[in-house]
């Protein structure tokens, strides 16, 4: 056995990875368990590639087969619904976590130099993920998807000046049809995978390169206490993490499988309470809210699309935007999601997603009691 | 000396942890075999059918056609002027399509060079067996040409 690892060291010359692993540590304060959120949401990455590449086996992306090939996989293929029950679960989770994930290093202001391109390479790969979330929601052909994306590309055609070519791009013509779904399908399997597979490396890479970011309030703390190796023991914590999200997603899968719906037909009126997967719920609700009307000849549904398109710009460029020292952008990014969460909860008419919140916070107060570092003597 | 000596607690953990991943790791690769498996799913059977009429052109033109025999192809060879032979067209060998060669009078496979004689018998080339013949009857129509039924033999 150690003659074949030989071997292979020789050719490969892995040690060197072995070798930069072990000296690799992360900074221990009381802030650390945010750590462990890139992670995770790798790890629903990581189940959302390997379950997409197992339904691709079965589905069919024609507007005649598509529902038709996922209504056999779920009643007919072994395991089938436990497949497409993971993906969609696995998808929603993985959204929340990359979620988290920027939450945690925009409030923590993580993204100060050098590590500005770490964030944008993140935001860009949060932005991909919202679009895997969007095209993959149209490949089951059901009546919801087929609303959804209707609403979806007709609001990139709001956009002034471009947003014509832009709809016409997204739908593969002027309405959502057959082309509209074989375009989502090559977009969700071919190329946003590659594009993500990229700046996801990019981003893993200047993780390592760069090293754990340490908040500036905590500096002190960090200092004081010794820090911990990844090998093995950030690793223990990341997988055991990793097993108990599998567990859920397992659990999640099985008491509560993905509903298919109905197989969308475009001559029937949309039905009550149709509403987008709950990341987009803050949107539509504000769309819901804008009157019709024109201001210097821009739609009024217009100006709060072009604000949102805005905001995902400073995002984007908030580490070259906030160099000062100021509370300034801790209080808009604060503001902001106290708007997500109020138009949330307004969206679904119930105060559930900030129940959600709280629970994730005491989930994450939990994690971060489990994971902590012994005492130092 | 006890019989079955005190385990270390390193190797119960190890044995304990080792169980734990195998039957994890199982209870993973088990949906993943059932899932890429295939279901088998039922075809309707055939029993007979429906080939067309005797003066298909196709007959004159090339001296056979393909049917469609449920989803299995069937090929129709005119031996002779109503001697109508009919089997199954997929080559013995390796499942290609067979074809008629009308001036060497013979079934023929494109892909590997497998030849039939009339009877359906492998005479030459790589196919191993000979072709599954067909029973072909020939059912008169008022006023027309027959009409070719074929069924199982």
């Amino acid at each position: 056995m150690s003659a074949i690892l030989q071997w292979l060291d020789d050719r490969a010359g892995w040690s060197a990875l072995r070798e930069f692993l072990s000296h690799k540590t992360v900074p221990m304060h009381r802030y650390s368990v945010f750590y462990y959120l890139g992670g995770m949401t790798l790890f629903f990455f990581l189940v959302q590639v390997c379950t997409g590449v197992l339904l691709m086996l079965y589905y069919r992306p024609s507007a005649d087969e598509a529902f038709e090939s996922i209504e056999f996989l779920v009643t007919t293929v072994p395991f089938g619904w436990l497949v497409r029950s993971i993906h969609a679960w696995s998808a929603n989770l993985m959204v929340f976590f990359a979620f988290l994930h920027l939450l945690s290093v925009y409030f923590l202001r993580s993204y100060r130099a050098p590590r500005e391109l770490t964030w944008v390479i993140g935001v860009l790969v949060f932005f991909l993920v919202l679009a895997f979330g969007f095209s993959g929601y149209l490949l089951p052909w059901n009546q919801l998807s087929f609303f959804a994306t209707k609403v979806g590309t007709d609001i990139a055609g709001v956009v002034p000046v471009v947003g014509e070519w832009i709809l016409r791009f997204l739908r593969g013509g002027d309405r959502v049809s057959g082309a509209t779904l074989s375009r989502f399908y090559g977009w969700h399997v071919a190329i946003l995978p590659a594009i993500t597979t990229v700046l996801l490396l990019a981003h893993l890479l200047l993780v390592q390169l760069k090293g754990m970011s340490v908040p500036a309030s905590v500096e002190e703390e960090s200092r004081r206490r010794p820090p911990m190796k990844f090998f093995p023991h950030f690793a223990l914590r990341d997988l055991s993490g990793w097993i108990f999200a599998l567990g859920v997603l397992a659990a999640l899968a099985a008491m509560m499988p993905w509903e298919l719906g109905e197989k969308a037909d475009p001559f029937t009126p949309a039905y009550a309470n149709i509403r987008p997967e709950w990341y987009y719920v803050f949107m539509f609700q504000t769309l819901k809210l804008v009157p019709g009307g024109e201001v210097l000849g821009i739609e009024y549904e217009a100006i709060p699309i072009l604000l949102f398109g805005l905001a995902g710009l400073l995002l984007l460029l908030v580490p070259f935007l906030n160099r000062g020292r100021g509370r300034g952008w801790t209080i808009a990014g604060i503001l902001g999601l106290a708007f997500v969460i109020v138009m949330t909860c307004w969206g679904y008419g119930t105060l559930i997603p900030l129940y959600i919140v709280f629970l994730t916070a005491l989930l994450l107060a939990l994690f971060a009691f489990i994971t902590r570092a012994p005492e130092a003597r | 000396m006890e019989a079955f000596p005190v385990p270390e607690r390193r190797r119960f953990i190890n044995w304990f942890l080792g169980t734990t991943f195998g039957a994890l790791t199982l209870s993973v690769l088990y949906p993943l075999v059932r899932f890429v498996s295939p279901p088998h799913i039922p075809e309707p059977s055939t029993a007979q059918i429906d080939a067309g009429a005797a003066d298909d052109p196709a007959f004159r033109e090339k001296g056979f056609k393909i049917v469609r025999f449920g989803a299995d192809p069937v090929i129709v060879v005119r031996a002779a002027e109503n001697d109508f032979r009919a089997f199954s067209a997929t080559c013995t060998h390796l499942d290609c399509i067979v074809g008629f060669q009308k001036e060497r009078n013979r079934i023929w496979c494109n892909c590997h060079g497998g030849a039939y004689d009339l009877t359906g018998r492998n005479v030459a080339g790589p196919p191993p067996r000979p072709l599954t013949p067909f029973k072909v009857n020939l059912v008169p129509k008022n006023g027309g040409a027959s009409t070719i039924v074929v069924s199982k033999a």
